[in-house]
């Protein structure tokens, strides 16, 4: 099957740090990647140069055959609703109530009648197991019911792709699970392809059709869940088993 | 040690030009942006009825006590002087050419500039404007532009209203207190007034409106680390509103004297 996102050296500097130092990869349409690394490594800018907030200050990002880099600002606001991007913390528009989260997309760009709004806004809703509840506000949800939120207004927009930055984080361990079931239904029901940038190692062996470990701005490691979970490779095998002792802490002492 | 103070001194010289620059950016973007469809009427309404209506009840207080205040305190060297009609026509003047504009975007600055960098802020730190650019939407149209139109529309309005009301003030003090009559107050109060005074106020208070947008949303979307980072950017925002108001008030006052002496 074709790649639907293809990142080709892939390099970012942010106020003086080299975030990302040629970055590769590789995701076949319709699968779901996951991408692991310690916080701060970078997983989240990978995701906004995805969806162009971020602009690389060198090489290649090919989504669905277009490169990013050279596609007017029209072209790349008509990619974008093709994307939908989680945002860790939700991002919720807190001024609007979640109906009007999750129909924004609609509201702003499609010219559908009122009437077609709510009926796709309660179907997202519905999705991710929230009907009835698009009367409310953002600041009345918790935790777990933003991050749902999110996913029903990213859902709302048909997208062909779905980045998820961090879905599992600061949330129980039973939502936690909820949202990777749902994560999982969704890649086998609508046939999305997903990124997922994680450091929750459960839901990455749950949810991924391959695992790609991002360590000190590359990709160091790719393969599937079995692969990475039984690496040989001393980084990838501290990290995936959570160990306070190992090359990725002895490096950090060492800078 | 001169190294460092030639480093610090030439950092906020730079500093200082990169926060001019970015805000003839915005302004720039601003301003292609509002001439480009689709146009959403609600949301300029929205903000409007937030920076006008809602700022009513306090430019009316304060419109109010200036014009009493002012009244008395011209009241005091006129009575020397034999001269109590003039109040009328002095306090006039001074409202409707430059403390109703004046007040009055300072007032809004402090109210209104400070709550949009304070929205703004919480929408840059909580990753909502990245939403909004993940839902293809221009943050500079969504937030900026409506904010914009709204405040250099209401402005003038406004100071219109609190010109008004400053001089219902001085007429309350000078009529029940000082014993001039009312109708001659009214008279010397609308032949000092000409066309060009009401025009020259009124006209720079468009310009107050766009400064304390700009600003206020410059600095609203330039906020840096969390809750601290939108408490520092609120003060600065409302601190450079005033600054640039009356910087501008400075400069427009000096072209008007000689446009129209």
């Amino acid at each position: 099957m074709k790649d639907m996102i293809e990142i080709i050296g892939l390099e970012k500097n942010l106020s003086g740090n080299m975030v990302l130092r040629g970055v590769n990869l590789n995701i076949k349409k319709g699968s779901t990647c996951v991408i692991i690394g310690r916080s701060g490594c970078g997983k989240s800018v990978l995701l906004k140069h995805l969806v162009g907030i971020l602009r690389a200050d060198k090489g290649r990002i090919i989504i669905d055959g277009k490169e990013l880099s050279l596609l007017t600002e029209k072209e790349l606001d008509i990619l974008r609703l093709q994307i939908g991007l989680v945002f860790q913390g939700g991002a919720l528009f807190d001024s609007m109530t979640v109906g009007e989260n999750v129909g924004f997309g609609l509201i702003e760009h499609e010219h559908v009648s009122g009437k077609e709004v709510l009926e796709r806004v309660e179907e997202s809703l519905g999705m991710v197991g929230l009907s009835g509840i698009s009367n409310l506000m953002p600041s009345d949800l918790s935790g777990g019911m933003k991050k749902r939120v999110a996913l029903a207004r990213a859902l709302c927009i048909k997208p062909q792709i779905i980045l998820y930055d961090e879905p599992t984080t600061g949330v129980d361990p039973i939502t936690a699970d909820s949202i990777n079931e749902l994560i999982k239904n969704l890649h086998d029901r609508i046939n999305v392809t997903s990124i997922v940038v994680t450091h929750d190692m459960r839901s990455a062996y749950r949810i991924g059709d391959n695992i790609a470990m991002l360590y000190q701005g590359k990709i160091i490691a790719q393969g599937t869940p079995q692969e990475i979970e039984n690496s040989k490779d001393l980084i990838v095998h501290q990290f995936v088993n959570g160990l306070a002792h190992g090359p990725i802490t002895e490096n950090i002492r060492l800078l | 040690m001169f190294d460092n103070l030639f480093i610090i001194v030439g950092r906020h010289i730079i500093s200082f030009f990169y926060f001019l620059g970015g805000l003839a950016n915005l302004t720039f973007k601003t301003i292609y942006f509002s001439f480009t469809p689709p146009y959403k009427k609600d949301r300029i309404l929205e903000q409007a009825k937030k920076a006008g209506l809602d700022s009513l009840p306090l430019v009316s207080l304060i419109a109010l006590f200036i014009g009493f205040i002012f009244a008395l305190q011209t009241a005091y060297f006129m009575q020397r002087i034999g001269s109590e009609l003039y109040i009328a026509s002095l306090v006039a003047l001074s409202i409707v050419r430059e403390l109703g504009p004046v007040i009055t975007a300072l007032v809004v600055a402090g109210r209104v500039g400070a709550a949009i960098t304070a929205e703004i802020g919480s929408m840059q730190v909580t990753e909502q404007i990245d939403a909004l650019e993940t839902f293809a939407t221009n943050p500079v149209k969504y937030l900026v532009v409506p904010r914009f139109l709204a405040l250099s529309l209401m402005l003038p309005i406004l100071t219109l209203y609190a010109d008004a009301i400053g001089i219902l003030g001085s007429y309350l003090i000078c009529v029940f207190r000082l014993g001039i009559s009312s109708s001659i107050y009214l008279r010397v109060t609308f032949e000092a007034l000409w066309y060009k005074d009401i025009f020259t106020g009124l006209s720079k208070t468009i310009f107050f409106g766009m400064i304390i947008a700009i600003i206020s949303c410059y600095e609203g979307f330039n906020v840096k680390g969390g809750a601290e980072g939108v408490g520092r950017a609120t003060t600065r925002s409302v601190v450079f509103s005033f600054i640039m108001i009356i910087v501008a008030d400075c400069v427009f006052t000096a072209l008007f004297y000689f446009i129209f002496p």
